[in-house]
């Protein structure tokens, strides 16, 4: 009889991804018929077990030693061609540990959020489908074992993305903007097949595994192909995680209700692109060109984004810009080689970001929709909770200490400072005191002051229900014990990576071994993070408490500013100008011209050629009996002479 | 003795001076004539070749040409004659009841 | 030389016998011709040792299939105007016609002449002909190695009749 205390764990990762697919099937298939309260269990019971299941696989993955932390289990071979080898198998190291923690919990959490929030909704079977059949997805790319699996959930991921931000299709705009969100998606997937292309061509394998074993042997540092293949990779992260210039379609995104812009545009799907850079963290580090693009453009992004979430007055839109910033931070730090720094900071946003988007979502839920913050104000008194929970978050995102987004934060400068240089630091110091100033501007806009709601929907302001509150309560918890996680100067979640990044590279750039800066300058640092988190708070506090009419004046005195900022910089309206419209002129062109024109002319032209023919092999046939005789000796005689002539 | 090849010539131009003349022709009671003639051209050679190769074979041959002949002739032209009942001409060009 | 002479006479009036065959307006003119043209042909079967072929020429043919058609002639009281009158309606039919016609003749010409006449001779020679008599010969053949086509001939000729009459007739 087999002992099935013997058997690991481990071999049971398989059921963190059939749990959700198993709960997108019965909900898609069944769920018309099922009650709301069945449809809601299923889904979330999904989740929830594939959670209890990835825990289980964590504590048999630490009784390995470090350096071993690494099960693949293959199931079979997927595509078979020549010598193109494409496996489905899933990957267990302490990289996709954390992913698949944070995306089965904090999926989890919304899940039941979710629960009360779409409790009116008519296609509530519907959404639970997608949902699962986004964990499912997000699951599989994290846990791949080679590239193109990845890419599969790479495209899952999108795929539900855009079902989801267009949940409420009747909507147009909602339409409108999940084909936005897939579209651009897309223009980020091509570099990301490109680069498979390429490291097949290159290493003739994609496991992962192979790959980066390969790497540094076969690869120069700085050599043009490695240096293409990772800006091709991340041309693909640019677009999943809506860095500059592929970010437009993330603020459209809020069109989707609250719970999936918490769980996929804070969490999980954006955060796809951090991770991807961070697991081909070898082929990063063997191509600094490429790893200074990512600091750049993560740095100038979380500037940029926070600049205009500044003047924003959509509470989700807010939020939106405050995601595409804060992975922008990400990136930074991936850029200088802080890649576990990366994740820890995407593991403390998951929890305060989806805090503050379900906190948003309970908002919304009590006024009945409305999310303008200018007609909002002083909730703190209506919705007490919604309101502790979110000045948690708030804080957290701030980089107050102790809460975690100061640690990650924290780090994430430090790392800057040290090993990037003045200038990265400087972008994301500046971003960090315009976070600050936006989020403490929303919080005091929407709980704070007087009441600027209309009549009918303060009659109506309600606390929400528990099956809301729970999750942002345990949230709140979370964001604020989180941050010890990556505790400076013995780093759990640092030294827990540490397998997964900077193996066997030499010359490059310092993997994530522990860098080791003298006490005097972390605690400076941390010092001057604090400073500046909290000259942010007070600038909010000036201008939105004490001197409610401020903002109105100095957005009088620089109204041009104010325009181009509010304005989102004109971005969306030159990418329609310059990219889309040529692109449905060229496609009308193309259909009006070659297609009708030159193509069915063609066609039609064959019909016509034999037509003509036909009409001339016509006259051969009149009729009279004295034509055929003569074609009939005609034929003889040619026979005759033939047969003369040859034989 | 007169070469082999003179009869076979002369044959030969009485056969194609009927091939000219079905085709030219548009009574079909003259173009039957000329079948007849084309007939006896074949005739001739198989007479000619019988004498030549000291055989009996073409004579026998002809024979049963000429009963052959004759009885085509025969109906042929009973033929015509119904047709004429039918349509009041014998020009060739117009029996084109099979023409579209 | 006797032979070569009188080859070479009965031989052109044939050939312009034929040709007035083919070319005359009138049906009547070309049936007279045609009968001349047949006589001819009999001389010639005669000059080929071959009288019994001969004499069925002229019984059978011009005696016989000839009448019919001068009958069928006259019997349809045809004009020279009624069917030859118009206009050729096909155009190039007669040119195209006689241009194939010549280069038959040509072609027919180069076969007779380039090839080698050969075969296996028979057991007939002229004289073991002449001693038996053509017609008993024909006869006998006829009647040992080639009755079967011979039994064959008459059913042919019985079925011809038969045609013949109904198709002739004006009510049956």
């Amino acid at each position: 009889m087999p002992n099935i205390l013997e058997t690991s764990f481990l071999d049971l990762i398989a059921y963190v991804l059939l749990f959700p697919l198993a709960g997108a099937i019965i909900n898609g298939l069944i769920g018309k018929r099922l009650s709301k309260s069945l449809v809601g269990i299923i889904g979330c019971a999904a989740i929830g077990l594939a959670f209890l299941v990835s825990i289980l696989v964590f504590i048999d993955l630490l009784k390995l030693s470090p350096e071993h932390r690494l099960f693949e289990k293959e199931f079979f071979t997927w595509i078979g061609s020549g010598s193109f080898l494409a496996i489905a198998g899933l990957q267990v190291d302490p990289l996709s540990m954390v992913m698949i923690l944070v995306v089965t919990g904090v999926g989890f959490l919304i899940h039941v959020y979710s629960l009360g929030y779409m409790h009116d909704d008519e296609g509530f079977y519907r959404y639970f489908t997608y949902l699962n059949l986004f964990t499912f997805s997000m699951l599989l790319l994290v846990l791949a074992n080679n590239f193109l699996l990845m890419f599969i959930g790479w495209e899952g991921v999108g795929l539900c993305s855009y079902l989801l931000i267009g949940y409420w299709f009747e909507k147009k705009s909602a339409s409108a903007a999940g084909m936005k969100a897939f579209i651009v998606n897309r223009v980020g997937d091509f570099g990301f097949i490109l680069a498979i292309m390429l490291i097949f061509v290159t290493f003739n394998t994609i496991d992962f595994t192979e790959v980066f074993n390969a790497a540094p042997e076969h690869l120069q540092v700085g050599s043009l192909v490695v240096t293409m293949i990772t800006l091709l990779l991340f041309v693909g992260a640019v677009g999943k995680s809506a860095q500059i210039p592929l970010y437009t379609w993330l603020p459209d995104a809020m069109e989707g209700p609250t719970p999936v812009s918490a769980l996929i545009h804070a969490a999980t799907m954006v955060t796809a692109g951090v991770y991807m850079v961070v697991r081909c963290n070898v082929l990063f580090t063997l191509a600094p060109f490429s790893l200074t693009v990512v600091a750049i453009i993560g740095g100038a992004t979380a500037l940029f984004a926070a600049t205009i979430g500044l003047a924003q007055n959509d509470i989700k839109r807010v939020l939106a810009y405050s995601t595409v910033s804060q992975i922008g931070y990400m990136f930074l730090a991936c850029g200088v080689g802080g890649f576990a720094t990366g994740i820890f900071h995407l593991v403390t946003h998951a929890f305060f970001k989806a805090l503050l988007f379900l906190g948003s979502g309970s908002v919304i839920h009590s006024l009945g929709g409305e999310q303008d913050m200018r007609k909002m104000g002083g909730l703190r008194r209506h919705l007490p909770i919604t309101y502790k929970t979110f000045l948690i978050g708030t804080l957290a995102i701030a980089g107050i200490p102790p809460f975690a987004g100061f640690f990650s934060k924290d780090e994430i400068l430090l790392e800057a400072f040290t090993r990037g240089n003045l200038i990265f630091w400087g972008l994301g110091a500046f971003a960090a005191l315009i976070t600050s100033f936006y989020m403490f501007r929303l919080l005091f806009m929407t709980f704070h002051g007087k009441s600027n709601m209309d009549k009918h929907v303060e009659e109506h302001v309600h606390e929400s229900p528990i099956n809301m509150l729970l999750p942002l309560i345990i949230l709140a918890f979370l964001s604020v014990v989180g941050g010890f996680l990556g505790f400076p100067a013995a780093s759990a979640i640092n030294s827990f990576l540490a397998p997964v990044i900077g193996s066997g590279v030499h010359h490059a750039v310092d993997g994530g071994e522990v860098h080791h800066v003298s006490n005097n300058l972390m605690f400076s640092m941390m010092g001057i993070s604090t400073g500046i988190a909290l000259v942010g708070i007070f600038l909010a506090y000036f201008m939105y408490i004490k001197n409610p009419d401020l903002p109105a004046k100095i957005v009088g005195k620089f109204k041009l500013v104010y325009k181009i900022v509010y304005n989102k910089y004109y971005v969306d309206e030159i990418y329609d100008a310059t990219i889309v419209k040529p692109t449905i002129k060229s496609s009308f062109f193309l259909w009006r011209v070659v297609d009708a024109k030159v193509i069915d002319g063609f066609v039609n032209g064959v019909g016509r050629l034999v037509e003509l023919k036909s009409e001339v092999l016509k006259l051969f046939q009149t009729g009279y009996v004295r034509n055929y005789a003569l074609s009939m000796l005609l034929g003889g005689v040619i026979i005759i002479v033939c047969a003369l002539m040859f034989l | 003795m007169i070469p082999l090849s003179w009869y076979l010539i002369l044959a030969g131009m009485l056969f194609t001076i009927g091939v000219v003349g079905v085709l030219t022709r548009r009574n079909a009671i003259v173009i039957f004539m000329c079948i007849e003639l084309m007939l006896n051209a074949v005739n001739l050679t198989f007479v000619a070749f019988s004498h030549y190769l000291d055989s009996m074979d073409g004579q026998i041959f002809v024979f049963f040409i000429m009963t052959v002949a004759a009885a085509e002739a025969a109906v042929g032209l009973a033929i015509i004659v119904a047709i004429f009942r039918n349509k009041a001409t014998v020009n060739v060009d117009d029996i084109n009841l099979m023409k579209w | 030389m006797l032979e070569g002479l009188l080859f070479i006479i009965i031989g052109l009036i044939t050939i312009v016998c034929a040709l007035c065959v083919v070319f005359q307006k009138n049906p009547i003119y070309s049936a007279i011709f045609l009968i001349q043209t047949m006589v001819s042909l009999a001389v010639l079967y005669v000059l080929l040792h071959a009288p019994f072929i001969a004499a069925a020429q002229i019984m059978i043919y011009a005696g016989a299939v000839m009448v019919l058609f001068v009958f069928v002639i006259m019997l349809l009281n045809l004009s020279k105007e009624d069917v030859e009158g118009g206009k050729d309606k096909l155009m190039f039919q007669k040119a195209s016609a006689i241009l194939l016609g010549l280069i038959l003749f040509v072609v027919i010409g180069v076969v007779t002449l380039k090839t080698v006449l050969l075969g296996t001779k028979g057991e007939y020679t002229p004289e073991s002909i002449n001693e038996i008599g053509n017609t008993q010969l024909v006869g006998k053949l006829l009647f040992t190695d080639y009755v079967l086509p011979f039994e064959i001939a008459s059913i042919l000729l019985f079925a011809a009749i038969l045609g013949a009459i109904v198709l002739a007739k004006k009510k049956l």
